[in-house]
């Protein structure tokens, strides 16, 4: 067992782990953040993207101990101070962009990841950049229109069927 | 958790890391994409791991000589945002994008990739294809081995015990030099199929393909062919090229995709 330490969501965290204790075992284990959710485990779905020291990482794919240090932000992270809803989390409520919402805060991190790097994506480009975003409810439409609303862009013409 | 636990190091220096790697069921870790689900599904399960995340010197991208020299942790994030990369090794930009997701490629490296030597995996192919080289460092000091003698069979390199990647060294594009890369893929991020790299130099054309064998491999025939310009010469030629098949394709089927990705990549290179 070995101590860690990080800042997660502007809070320092810290705890004993193993070697081999995956950052989102941490994360939804110790630190109780279950936001952050394991599909697939072998880092093709995306329910558990979180940003590690800015960037988005797969936290099934990256041990505790290698975020040591690190600033971590998961999806608990992304509601404004007063507790509302933060900008794309609203524009997933608003465009309809979940249903059963279990790939939603990978989806949320994804963008967020996302608009940082590219403020004022395509269509086209924010649907490559949820390749690695798995969603079995909602055929993607409307979450990629949840994310051009949350750039501010008209998202009046995207088709939502 | 599912990996069998391990002591985890994380040295802060190089000659740390290779004292440690010298222990007994020692591996090292980089961006680790591809070595954690290994670990998770218990393929591989080292005793010590050692984490090179803590070794800054060995990311950053250096230009000398005609010669771009990419330290091994250098992750593919950082590639794609290198200008130097864009524009001085096109046909790397072309294929990096085609590495698994965004969310793995900030933090999987170039030297991981080259370690693993994965058969399916996109730079090991891109370096063969460019006549690069892989540098190693190990207790007998460094030494430079050439991209045509780095796989030597699956997930096998040329790679010594106690040695660790340091960095890769790509030439730079010349003036008229054309690229082409194509790879089949189930679904786009998924290991290829199929996939081919193509830098054509004047009549001096290389070829290596990838996912298709135990190990990215030079394609003679298809060399010879593309260098008079025959694209339907060079496909016939793969008949001659051995091939495995795999869980997803057989042998025929391979070969058939092969076809299809080298006319493809070498309409982008003539194009």
């Amino acid at each position: 067992m070995a101590k860690v330490s990080m800042t997660v969501n502007g809070a320092a965290a810290s705890g004993e782990v193993e070697g081999r204790t995956l950052l989102v075992e941490f994360l939804r284990g110790p630190l109780g953040l279950t936001g952050t959710h394991v599909g697939c485990d072998t880092s093709q779905c995306g329910a558990c993207v979180v940003h590690v020291n800015g960037e988005a990482v797969k936290a099934c794919t990256m041990f505790a101990a290698e975020a040591d240090g690190a600033e971590v932000r998961t999806i608990e992270g992304m509601a404004n101070a007063d507790g509302s809803l933060g900008v794309i989390q609203q524009a997933f409520q608003d465009h309809h962009g979940l249903q059963c919402g279990f790939c939603t805060p990978g989806m949320v991190m994804s963008a967020a990841a996302l608009l940082k790097d590219n403020p004022k994506p395509t269509e086209a480009e924010v649907r490559k950049y949820l390749e690695g975003n798995i969603c079995r409810c909602t055929g993607y439409h409307n979450i990629v229109k949840a994310i051009m609303a949350a750039s501010g862009q008209d998202v009046s013409a995207i088709a939502a069927e | 958790m599912k990996a069998p636990d391990f002591r985890y190091e994380r040295p802060a220096s190089l000659s740390e890391a290779l004292a440690l790697l010298a222990e007994e069921d020692a591996t090292p870790i980089a961006g680790g994409q591809s070595l954690m689900p290994m670990m998770n599904f218990r393929m591989a399960a080292p005793a010590l791991l050692v984490d090179l995340n803590g070794l800054a010197d060995l990311a950053g991208i250096t230009a000398a000589d005609g010669w771009l020299t990419i330290g091994a942790m250098t992750r593919y994030a950082a590639l794609e945002g290198s200008a130097q990369v864009m524009e001085g090794v096109p046909l790397m930009a072309r294929a990096l994008p085609h590495i698994a997701h965004p969310a793995i490629r900030t933090r999987g490296t170039l030297g991981g990739s080259l370690a693993l030597a994965d058969p399916a995996a996109e730079m090991p192919a891109v370096l063969l294809a460019l006549g690069g080289e892989v540098v190693v460092e190990g207790p007998g000091g460094p030494r430079t081995i050439a991209a045509d003698d780095w796989a030597t069979g699956l997930y096998e390199t040329a790679r010594a015990p106690g040695e660790l990647v340091t960095a890769i060294r790509v030439p730079l594009a010349a003036p008229g030099q054309r690229f082409g890369f194509h790879e089949l893929a189930r679904r786009h991020g998924d290991y290829a199929l199929a996939g081919v790299c193509i830098a054509a130099t004047g009549d001096a054309v290389r070829v290596a393909f990838f996912a298709i064998s135990d190990r990215p491999v030079r394609a003679p025939g298809a060399e010879a062919a593309l260098a008079t310009g025959d694209i339907d010469a060079a496909v016939a030629a793969l008949a001659d090229l051995p091939i495995d098949g795999d869980l997803h394709a057989g042998p025929d089927t391979k070969r058939h995709l092969a076809g299809v990705a080298l006319r493809r990549a070498w309409a982008e290179a003539t194009s």
